[in-house]
């Protein structure tokens, strides 16, 4: 809790400041809202923009758990031959590299105009595959040598050797690579939205696009707000699953 | 004279880019036998181990092992637990991966674990353990299956002088009971000379016999042994030829 304090300190001082400047300087709200503007929006629309937070939430949540069975299994698949972990590895960094919203509009083309939402969740799967991919491929070969050594001594099958040793080895691996694949996917699906444009997602990013068009920037601000929280939020919640699956793992 | 138990014969293991790391070497192993490896760092002694354990294979010569899963086993320098199995668990695992049903095997480990007085810790993780308990759930592990030959790598290395010592009388205590062959590495010239029948002082560059010592007493060595005139002579006649061993290395 008392971690909690500086930061909440810190947020304050500059709101406060933010409203004064607001004030004083009598900027016009469609260029900068005051935070009272702003927290007013939150107000008046906070249906639609928890409406809209579930869309974007749901959409980064599904891509989570697509990302997470593509590449837990490629991963696992790769592992078993390193020809085949040389062949896919360059592939999954080009991947990795490209940013999504280059392939998004071809995304978008596939999905068809009709299905925003599928296209949404590909790109953010995409976007949240490496890490897991990465991790769980790191993990499977971070087993202690001299474990390894120890299976070898009594003749483990392979599928012996990946069940009881390989993939307990790689949990903390697919922990964390799960972790830094949630923060991604919601930046994804938000990404994709921009570039799918069109209000048939109607997430949080369409609200924020929507606001804009109309220059109500108090309704943008608070979009945005819901976002950073929605998104700090789910960061928050996986950094505590971690801590929780690591103690269990590592027995204490 | 008693059958062996497994040899090195004319060893030579050569290592790509790095030259010979051991031989010509020989190791004959009695049933029952318990033989120190002492020697510098790089002298080929954890070759020598692996040979015998059929981890690694000589470039040339013969190594004649135990054949059957489970009767070579192997204590590592650490204790080399997996973290995410209770301790049970973990001294269980060779008898798994032979295909033993879980309740037998849960049973032989934690009668394992009573033998080297860990039987209140059962449940416990390996993180729960301290240095000195969790090398004895190692050796529970190793003697698990009744192996014929156990083979000990400087098993003690990471802990201190008291649980050195306890472990040391822990493990003669153990071999009593069953007698495997023990064929063990350490740079503890005490230590080989209080455990060992015979102890074998290695060169490096590449890893050859340097001399050999018997040591003449019984096993579980008697109270007081390390004080004895034999002892220290025998510590002494080693020391020597380690001394020896690491000026031809130098």
């Amino acid at each position: 809790m008392r971690s909690l304090l500086p930061p909440i300190a810190l947020l304050a001082v500059a709101v406060a400041i933010w409203q004064a400047a607001c004030q004083i300087l009598t900027i016009p709200p469609y260029l900068l809202p005051s935070p009272l503007q702003v927290g007013a929006a939150l107000l008046a629309g906070a249906p639609i923009l928890a409406q809209a937070a579930w869309r974007t939430l749901a959409m980064a949540l599904e891509a989570l758990l697509a990302a997470s069975l593509f590449a837990t299994s490629l991963a696992l698949v790769v592992s078993l031959s390193r020809k085949l972990a040389q062949a896919v590895r360059p592939l999954a960094v080009a991947l990795q590299v490209t940013p999504v919203v280059a392939i998004a509009p071809l995304v978008v083309i596939w999905a068809g105009v009709d299905h925003p939402d599928r296209a949404i969740v590909v790109l953010a799967a995409i976007v949240a595959f490496f890490p897991i991919f990465s991790g769980v491929s790191r993990g499977l070969s971070a087993a202690d040598p001299d474990l390894e050594r120890l299976f070898d001594l009594y003749e483990a099958t392979p599928l012996q050797r990946l069940v009881r040793l390989r993939l307990p080895s790689a949990v903390p691996f697919l922990v964390e690579g799960h972790k830094v694949a949630a923060g991604l996917a919601i930046i994804g699906a938000v990404v994709a939205e921009f570039v799918a444009g069109s209000g048939g997602a109607q997430g949080l990013a369409w609200r924020i696009l929507e606001a804009g068009n109309r220059l109500q920037t108090d309704r943008m601000f608070a979009a945005i707000l819901v976002l950073a929280l929605m998104a700090t939020g789910l960061h928050f919640a996986f950094q505590i699953l971690e801590e929780r699956a690591i103690r269990w793992w590592r027995g204490r | 004279m008693p059958e062996s138990v497994a040899s090195l014969a004319a060893v030579e293991v050569d290592y790509p880019g790095r030259g010979r790391a051991l031989g010509p070497f020989d190791l004959t192993l009695g049933a029952g036998d318990i033989v120190a490896l002492v020697g510098p760092s790089g002298c080929g002694k954890s070759t020598a181990l692996r040979l015998l354990a059929g981890l690694e294979s000589p470039t040339r010569g013969t190594v004649r092992r135990l054949a059957e899963r489970g009767e070579t086993a192997v204590v590592f320098q650490s204790p080399t637990l997996a973290p995410w199995l209770s301790a049970a668990s973990n001294v269980a695992l060779p008898l798994a991966l032979a295909g033993t049903n879980a309740k037998e095997a849960r049973a032989r480990a934690v009668e394992a674990l009573g033998a080297v007085g860990l039987a209140a810790s059962v449940d416990a993780r390996p993180a729960q353990l301290s240095g000195g308990m969790a090398m004895r759930a190692s050796l529970a592990r190793a003697l698990v299956t009744g192996p014929k030959l156990l083979l000990l790598d400087e098993p003690f290395a990471a802990l201190d002088e008291i649980t050195r010592r306890s472990l040391a009388d822990d493990v003669l205590a153990l071999w009593a009971a069953t007698r495997p062959a023990i064929v063990f590495v350490t740079h503890n010239v005490e230590e080989a000379v209080y455990m060992a029948h015979r102890v074998l002082v290695m060169t490096s560059g590449p890893g050859r016999s340097a001399g050999e010592t018997v040591i003449d007493a019984a096993i579980p060595r008697p109270e007081g042994f390390r004080t004895t005139a034999r002892f220290r002579e025998a510590a002494e006649t080693i020391s020597g030829q380690l001394a020896n061993a690491m000026r031809a290395a130098a």
